[in-house]
């Protein structure tokens, strides 16, 4: 079975419906469509809380927006396109202010913007703190409005069609029926998120596996800046789940074991009773989780079954501002943790948040091959560097996902057409592997959980918040193992009817690629920048090191490439990052 | 406290051809374990075959709603502890046709969604240059509630009318209809008239409120239609009364 | 793809006590028609001079009508009363920018019904 369309996007988060929205708006006579393997709004795009940041004050200005971001990335941003971000970003908040998004607002009826970590001025958007649940919602719905726009709900893409440079489509199950098919397209734009779930323990959603940055590892195109990771510093333990940094940019305080404020102690400032702006609690996200693994090891966490924590302390910001501002934190920490923030204090400890690298694009979002385009957390443009500022993913999603959807409309219109045969085959080909894939692990001995059990072990030992080249090495051994052991897994499942375990096993053998370029990444970095900290090489190398690196597989992928890509650098030369000073 | 819990899961497995059968499971009764960690836990562990949809585990994407002990649930939202000492049914959402073991059919409400027209309708766009349409917070206040509703389908799981009457258009959607009507920025209140005020619309609901109950969010669907029944009723006798112009 | 429809049991309604109430509020419609013939069954009576009023009180008197009628009784104010527990739903006040709690929209209305059923017990029994 085929079908197919002008320009097809996956994913059906942030990313991806801006991005078919703005393939709509463009050309209107294109067939588009968004394949997600959830329905849109199950995206993870519907947990991000805090807010989305675009100048909207008169005190502000793009310029100062770009410094922080560029001072934020550790200057490993491409500083081109934080520019074209910066100017773009309160924009494309405006049009979903447009479509409807409830943004809060002040009383004059104009929007409101609070602070947040690493920027200097107040300018993020925010609604309530469900903002991505909004926005989500809000980008959905406006797509219901265009009847042209085609879905695949529930379909997993499982390849990238690509046939000499340059792409033709995927391969998808449609999970209620189990039939694959072979979707075609003059462009493809992968918009499929993150990889938090190559760790233990992270805010990210089941669904992020990192399917997109794999899918495009295998076709051939590049990961840039993999090694980047980006640990939040509050995430409740056990479950993980993401208390925002909006509740710190509201005044809550961050806490150790004797109720010190220990970040004045991490060069980050002095405690003011009311939040600084770039200064303590509101200190980019890379250092604030450095400095906890610092106070563990000077024994000043508390110990519980799930592993050290510190205190976030909101109780002085009284019920009233928590219930207006925070209510969803409110409600997370009642449900989850059984404490009432408004009286209590919040345990919280760092948790793997956000993947700074991804799919290497230019700053229209295309990669090296042909017709495939990426945009979103998936991609690497690169606007975040060594170190993503919170709130700028948000209009990330929406100012590359639109830029893609228009560079994507663009190139389907110029150069649709015929599908070569060779490109079918490989369609034909795909399907009886998954044929093959339902029935090959039959009498597998090894059980899927497992193996992911123990590669996010291994990914939390030899690539955590620090690293060094002998954890690293280990890691690498330990994943090729389990890429062995991966083959002999087991599936208990045959049945074509929503095969959960089925995705699951494609979902690991993903994780298991993304896994390996991270470390690859790492292991070739010397150096430490932003959320890349190694022991053994613990100084900032702008020498060797002011670079991308792009991971690439050799073509018969068995071995893999590290390259750098210098950093593109227009108005902020490289100094030195400074916080509370 | 005993360290295990048993979970009856309600299975059906379309290639069998058989009725649903109930499936025993014990897992371990831990603090903080949702009812969605113990099915997690016998996915991983016990058997790789049981299959339900959950992603975000925050109460936030919609996904993992499931009838648990004769309640529609959040099940990442829902405490095995809360439970104990159990037995706890886990069943597949009710009044939704069943694709396999706890995974429902939804597209039912996807189909109807878009006929309500949940985006912003305006008569004249005006261009972001412009700046935003303002709204002050009371205005934002009006709708919103039901610009809470995450699409769980608990609501439509509740509701006895959606049972009885498959054409119902259901809560989630008239609320978000409604979300909208009630958006200052919004103009289109009119093209949502017909589809609200017909038969399978608003009339068809009698207020048995367990929309409202059942709702994880606090959207409160039952008042989106109350409110609408009152404003479609003004509106009929306005229609009825006025010369066209003055409506 | 074969789905699996669960059929509705027939006691269904019985499996919580909303919907217990549900139907009952379905069924007392039938009783609000029933008043509604009852009384244009006394404006009849009444038009048809005293002897054919009378003969109406006799038969309004009869065990098996007087037990309808309070059962009739009792489903209308069944219906009254979930009726007020709606209105608060429907009707959004507000005064002075503030949201009317909807608990005092319901006590209006049962305040209403107070003075009105005053009103009306002050005519009759005047
Ligand atoms: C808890 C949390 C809070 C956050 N808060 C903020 C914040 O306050 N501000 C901010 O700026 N950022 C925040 N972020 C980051 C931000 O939310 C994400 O980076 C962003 O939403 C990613 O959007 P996306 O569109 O790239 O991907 P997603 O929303 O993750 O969507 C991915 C899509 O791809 C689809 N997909 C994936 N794989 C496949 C496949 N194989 N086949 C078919 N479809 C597939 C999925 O179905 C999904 O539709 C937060 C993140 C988290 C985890
Ligand atoms: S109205 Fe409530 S119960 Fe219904 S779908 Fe929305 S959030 Fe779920
Ligand atoms: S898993 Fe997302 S709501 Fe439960």
């Amino acid at each position: 079975m085929t079908a197919s369309h002008d320009v097809l996007v996956i994913g059906g988060g942030g990313a991806g419906l801006r991005a078919a929205i703005a393939v709509a708006e463009t050309n209107p006579r294109l067939r588009v469509a968004i394949v997600s393997k959830v329905y849109p709004m199950r995206s993870h795009t519907v947990s991000a809380e805090g807010g989305a940041a675009g100048v909207a004050a008169d005190d502000d200005s793009l310029d100062e927006h770009a410094y922080d971001t560029v001072s934020g990335s550790d200057w490993l941003c491409d500083q081109d396109a934080v520019e074209a971000f910066v100017h773009e970003a309160p924009r494309e908040l405006l049009r979903l202010e447009h479509w409807g998004c409830p943004w809060s607002r002040q009383p004059d009826g104009h929007i409101a913007v609070r602070a947040f970590g690493g920027m200097k001025k107040k300018r993020t958007w925010f609604a309530a703190d469900r903002t991505g649940f909004h926005m989500l919602h809000t980008l959905f719905q406006t797509v219901l409005s265009f009847p042209e726009i085609v879905r695949y709900d529930e379909w997993y893409v499982t390849k990238l069609l690509v046939d000499d440079g340059r792409t033709y489509g995927v391969v998808a199950i449609d999970l209620a029926t189990g039939r694959t098919e072979t979707i075609t397209a003059s462009a493809v734009i992968v918009c499929t998120g993150g990889c938090g779930r190559v760790y233990p323990f992270t805010t990210n959603a089941n669904i992020k596996t990192g399917d997109g940055m794999a899918l495009a590892y295998r076709a051939g195109a590049p990961l840039k800046d993999m090694e980047f990771v980006q640990y939040h510093p509050t995430g409740l333990p056990f479950t993980g789940i993401l208390i925002t940094e909006a509740a710190r940019a509201e005044g809550g305080w961050l806490l150790n074991k004797d109720g010190y404020r220990y970040l004045q102690d991490y060069d980050l400032g002095k405690p003011e009773p009311t939040p600084v702006m770039r200064s303590m609690e509101l200190g980019p996200r890379d250092r604030l989780s450095q400095a906890f693994v610092h106070e563990q090891a000077k024994g000043r966490t508390i110990d519980t079954p799930y592993g050290p924590i510190v205190h976030l302390d909101l109780r002085h910001l009284g019920a009233e501002l928590i219930d207006a501002k925070l209510p969803f934190v409110r409600e997370l920490c009642s449900k989850y943790q059984n404490i009432d923030p408004v009286t209590e204090l919040v345990p919280v400890r760092p948790v793997v948040h956000y993947m700074m690298g991804g799919i290497h694009t230019d700053i229209h979002g295309a990669t090296p091959i042909q017709g495939l385009f990426a945009a979103g957390e998936v991609a690497c443009v690169s606007i975040n560097g060594a170190n993503r500022l919170g709130s700028n993913s948000l209009p990330e999603c929406l100012v590359f996902g639109a830029r893609a959807g228009r560079a994507a409309a663009l190139f389907a219109g110029l150069y649709g057409g015929r599908i070569p045969p060779a490109v079918m085959a490989q369609g034909r080909d795909e399907e009886d592997r998954l044929e093959r894939e339902l029935t090959r692990h039959l009498d597998g001995r090894e059980r899927i959980a497992d193996i992911r059990t123990e590669m996010q072990i291994t990914m939390e030992n030899g690539s955590g918040i620090y690293r060094d080249r002998d954890s690293m090495v280990k890691a690498f051994d330990e994943l090729q193992e389990l890429q062995a052991r991966f083959a002999d897994a087991a599936i208990d499942d045959h049945s074509r009817t929503f095969n959960t375990e089925l995705v699951a096993l494609l979902e690991l053998s993903f994780m298991l690629d993304v896994a390996e370029s991270i470390i690859t990444c790492a292991l070739h970095r010397e150096e430490s920048r932003g959320a890349h900290q190694r022991t053994d090489f613990p100084a900032r190398d702008d020498e060797r090191f002011l670079a991308h690196s792009l991971v690439q597989r050799e073509p018969d992928r068995a071995g893999r490439r590290v390259r750098y890509l210098p950093v593109t650098i227009t108005r902020w030369p490289p100094g030195e990052r400074v916080y509370g000073r | 406290m005993a360290d295990e819990i048993t979970l009856e899961v309600v299975r059906y497995r379309p290639e069998l051809r058989i009725e649903p059968v109930v499936q025993s499971y014990q897992v371990p009764l831990r603090e903080h374990w949702a009812i969605l960690d113990g099915l997690t836990y016998i996915k991983d562990h016990l058997d790789g075959t049981l299959s339900f949809r959950w992603s975000c585990r925050m109460g936030i994407c919609g996904s993992c709603g499931m009838t648990v002990n004769g309640d529609p649930q959040l099940t990442c939202a829902t405490f095995l502890t809360d439970y104990a000492p159990g037995p706890v049914r886990v069943e597949p959402l009710r009044n939704f046709p069943v694709i396999r073991d706890l995974v429902v059919d939804i597209g039912d409400f996807m189909d109807k969604l878009p006929t309500v027209k949940p985006w912003v309708i305006r008569d004249v766009d005006s261009p972001v240059e412009e700046g935003e349409y303002l709204q002050t917070p009371e205005e934002l206040d009006e709708y919103k509630q039901f610009s809470m509703c995450i699409n769980c389908m608990l609501c439509y799981s509740a509701c006895p009318v959606y049972a009885l009457e498959p054409h119902f258009l259901g809560p989630a959607a008239i609320a978000l209809a409604q979300r909208y009507n009630l958006d200052s920025r919004d103009e289109g209140a009119s093209e949502r008239e017909d589809i609200l005020s017909s038969p399978e619309g608003i009339w068809a609901c009698t207020f048995v409120g367990e929309c409202s109950a059942a709702c994880p969010k606090d959207v409160d669907p039952a008042a989106a239609i109350q409110r609408y029944k009152l404003t479609a009723a003004t509106q009929a006798i306005k229609n009825f009364l006025l010369p066209r112009g003055a409506r | 793809m074969s789905l699996y429809h669960r059929p509705i049991p027939l006691f269904w309604w019985l499996e919580r006590r909303s919907y217990l109430v549900f139907v009952l509020r379905e069924l007392s419609s039938v009783f609000v028609a029933w008043f509604v013939v009852y009384l244009l069954l006394l404006i009849n009576a009444v038009s048809g001079g005293s002897a054919e009023y009378e003969r109406f009180l006799d038969r309004s008197g009869q065990w098996w009508l007087v037990t309808i009628n309070v059962i009739a009784l009792v489903f209308v104010l069944l219906h009254a009363v979930t009726w007020f527990g709606l209105a608060p739903k429907a009707i959004v006040v507000r005064l002075r920018g503030r949201r009317v709690p909807p608990p005092l929209i319901a006590a209006a209305h049962y305040a209403a019904w107070l003075v009105l059923s005053a009103v009306i017990a002050w005519v009759i029994l005047r």
